[in-house]
């Protein structure tokens, strides 16, 4: 029976540590640790973890084996659906999905599934990794667009079924948001990041970096020049907004993109990169979402006091509660109910403040959040050398725009079904180029239902 | 795979090279650029498509030591071969997607300064194989820093050098020679192009406005990674902010916020300078 034993804390490197450093946050539990968090696992005969699992991992099978001792069985598990667990387990919303739906949490705390995933791709890839059973080979070729997760998830389910996968990347590293977005500190990227694409390439699928789908190639020359059977577009979310208010375009105003692409992709902080990045001694970060913090957490470990500016209360802000929490104990401040009027420069037109107003919450909007009212007069400076506006994405419209047939809806992101098909015969899209800006997991769900729609047009096809 | 097909010095400081990048050289049209990155430390570097071969699979470059990662660029030889090559990116300029009869109606001057000539040369080829007369003027401060005389000289009309110190061609700048030859040589054009330093488009479009001559300025914006993603190259056209990258890099002259745009150009020269004083040279980098 379940131990009725408190959760297993993970261990962290300390706030003041870290702020300094680009290394991983969360050192994740070792074999004792993770061993006595899965017996606190109820194995609930209806598991509400797994249907709140995007990808739906079998949740308890894994975590029994796990209490057993059986790590290299537990990866198995997990690599029937996920095929990028270390990185799941790394940077999913757990509390809005498996461990939010953990029956221990309705009383206590739930189980910590995200680290026990985490702890098994961990364990697995230090000790050979999984060997996945792959079809013989279907003589079929399947294009996929973007190495970002929905595309990395569907080229390993189609690779697994016996098609010959080819992904395109525009950048010159694989990975997507993986690599140029999310930072080192949460997301190791040669440790665990190249990792588990050497995984999806073990399956025999082939990454192109350097080709930009609408531009290099066209999805047209894919199908009817280059004999691919179908085409995955998992282009990602795309470009990044700003506010429009007066000043946006002063020196020392970024997009959280061109930030974290700068940092991350880029290596900025690194000595021995090139690449150079703006940060100063004081930065405000505009925005609630994860990208915010990363970007917050990104300025404060490259040395600068940083601030978050948020329009509605901390109840409201979209990021992970675990990046929150973080980015509190490591020293950021959160100007909640504070929003951007204008941007102030100074005479060489280098930002040096910020113009905001304050707000209140009144009647909530369509998406049941109480909706942000300015106050009146309640005008006030901050002063900052850097702002960095992590206000979200609007699609790219370079491949809608150079594929005949492929529609867009009202906001520009491609239109497709509930299994990724879209307007186009033979083209099936997923992740944030459908959805908009989401997340990792619903990215990778996407792919995996894109595989499977595939497989079927292709079968169907011949 | 980027390999240097070949590579000369044009002057002491411009380099052209020829790169193979199959996949690029088959879809390039003028207008548009690339991304290169020499080395894994490197920056990603936007860099007007100079020529492309379809057939030989290669892209040319012409590049200018300015800071550190230029000089990267330049430091490769013959046989050496770039990290990363990516592209093309950017639209194509207008005219490629014309009807001809619409092409055919067209008088074009391209205004080319310094190390922009290099672009301008596709583009004025492109016209040339269509049978469209175009004349060019190209700028540089002396006649040594003159580049791409011959090659220009094969595909269009008119050819009008000038230089700073008057020691080839026209002594004066390349606005003056605009006005000489709409106003006192009583040449009459339809559309204006300039590509070159963004203070020489900024004045070439001011006297293109009061020769009342519509104006195309091709815009070498800040970048990352040239797909739309990051946001650096925003330039503001005709009071909104655009994407130079995927919504340029050619734009209506008269609508850019050209002191925007040189001030953002700048935005990390200190660290730029900084870098070269670091980085200066890597010899024997990957052997």
């Amino acid at each position: 029976m379940a131990n009725k034993i408190p959760r297993v804390p993970v261990r962290e490197q300390d706030p003041k540590v870290r702020a300094t450093n680009f290394e991983e946050v969360c050192y994740g539990y070792n074999v004792e640790e993770a061993q006595l968090e899965a017996t606190r696992c109820l194995h609930c005969k209806n598991p509400r973890c797994v249907a709140a699992c995007p990808v739906s991992v079998k949740i308890p099978n894994f975590i029994a084996q796990v209490a057993a001792g059986n790590f290299a069985a537990a990866a198995s598990v997990i690599a029937e659906d996920s095929s990028l667990p270390a990185i799941c387990g790394r940077v999913c919303p757990q509390e809005t999905q498996c461990e939010g739906s953990c029956i221990l949490g309705v009383k206590g705390e739930p189980v910590a599934i995200g680290k026990l995933e985490r702890f098994v791709a961990d364990w697995s890839r230090e000790n050979g990794g999984v060997k996945p059973e792959i079809a013989p080979s279907n003589g079929h070729k399947i294009a996929v667009i973007g190495s970002g997760p929905a595309g990395l998830a569907c080229a390993s389910d189609l690779a697994k079924l016996g098609y010959d996968v080819t992904i395109f990347e525009a950048l010159h590293r694989p990975g997507g948001v993986l690599e140029y977005g999310i930072p080192e500190f949460r997301l190791p990227k040669d440790k665990v990041v190249a990792a588990e694409i050497e995984s999806v390439k073990a399956l025999g699928v082939k990454i192109e970096t350097n080709v930009i789908a609408g531009r290099t190639v066209t999805i047209d020359s894919l199908l009817d020049e280059e004999g691919f059977a179908a085409v995955f577009v998992g282009s990602g979310a795309g470009l990044p907004k700003f506010m429009g208010i007066p000043g946006e375009n002063l020196n020392g105003v970024f997009s959280a993109n061109e930030f974290l692409t700068r940092n991350n992709l880029m290596k900025a902080y690194r000595e021995d990169y090139m690449t150079p990045i703006h940060a100063g001694k004081k930065v405000v970060v505009v925005g609630g979402g994860n990208v915010a913090m990363d970007a917050a957490r990104t300025a404060l470990r490259l040395g600068a006091h940083t601030t978050i500016v948020y329009r509605r209360t901390e109840m409201e802000l979209p990021a992970r509660r675990e990046e929150v929490h973080h980015a509190k104990e490591e020293g950021i401040e959160f100007a909640m109910l504070t929003n951007p009027v204008e941007i102030i420069g100074d005479e060489k037109g280098w930002v040096k403040a910020v113009k905001c107003i304050r707000m209140e919450l009144g009647e909530p909007d369509e998406s049941g959040r109480r909706s942000p009212v300015a106050v009146p007069g309640s005008e006030f400076e901050i002063e900052t050398e850097t702002v960095i506006m992590s206000l979200g994405t609007s699609p790219n419209p370079l491949i809608a725009r150079t594929t005949a047939g492929l529609e867009t809806n009202r906001r520009g992101c491609l239109v497709a079904d509930e299994n990724g098909a879209t307007t186009r015969e033979g083209v099936f899209a997923g992740g944030d180029a459908v959805t908009g800006a989401a997340t990792v997991i619903l990215a990778m769900g996407a792919g995996r239902k894109a595989a499977a729609a595939i497989d079927q047009y292709v079968k169907s096809k011949n | 795979m980027y390999e240097i097909i070949t590579k000369e010095m044009l002057t002491p400081t411009i380099c052209r090279m020829k790169v193979y990048a199959p996949r690029l050289a088959a879809s390039a049209l003028p207008g548009q650029f690339l991304i290169v990155r020499a080395t894994e430390s490197g920056e990603r570097i936007p860099l007007t498509i100079s020529d492309y071969d379809k057939e030989a699979g290669t892209v040319t470059i012409v590049t200018q030591q300015i800071g550190a990662s230029s000089s990267e660029i330049i430091s490769f030889e013959e046989g050496e071969s770039f990290k990363d090559v990516v592209g093309p990116l950017g639209i194509p300029s207008d005219f490629t997607e014309m009807q001809e009869e619409e092409l055919k109606a067209q008088r074009y001057i391209f205004i080319a300064g310094g190390v922009g000539t290099a672009p301008v040369y596709p583009q004025v080829k492109w016209l040339h194989e269509r049978g469209i007369a175009v004349d060019v003027i190209v700028g540089a401060k002396t006649k040594d820093l003159v580049i791409y005389k011959e090659e220009m000289e094969d595909v269009c009309d008119n050819l009008y050098l000038c230089t700073d110190d008057g020691s080839a061609g026209f002594k004066g700048l390349v606005t003056a020679m605009l006005e000489k030859l709409v106003n006192e040589d009583g040449k009459k054009y339809t559309q204006a192009v300039a590509i070159g330093p963004m203070i020489m488009m900024k004045f070439a479009t001011l006297t293109a406005k009061k020769l009342e001559l519509p104006i195309i300025v091709s815009l070498n914006t800040l970048m990352v990674d040239g797909t739309g993603m990051c946001g650096a190259c925003r330039v503001t056209v005709a009071g909104k902010t655009r994407f130079a990258c995927v919504e340029g890099p050619e734009f209506n002259g008269y609508d850019v916020d050209f002191d925007e745009a040189m001030r953002r150009q700048g935005m990390y020269k200190s660290e730029e300078v900084e870098a070269n004083e670091h980085h200066k040279c890597r010899i024997g980098r990957g052997k």
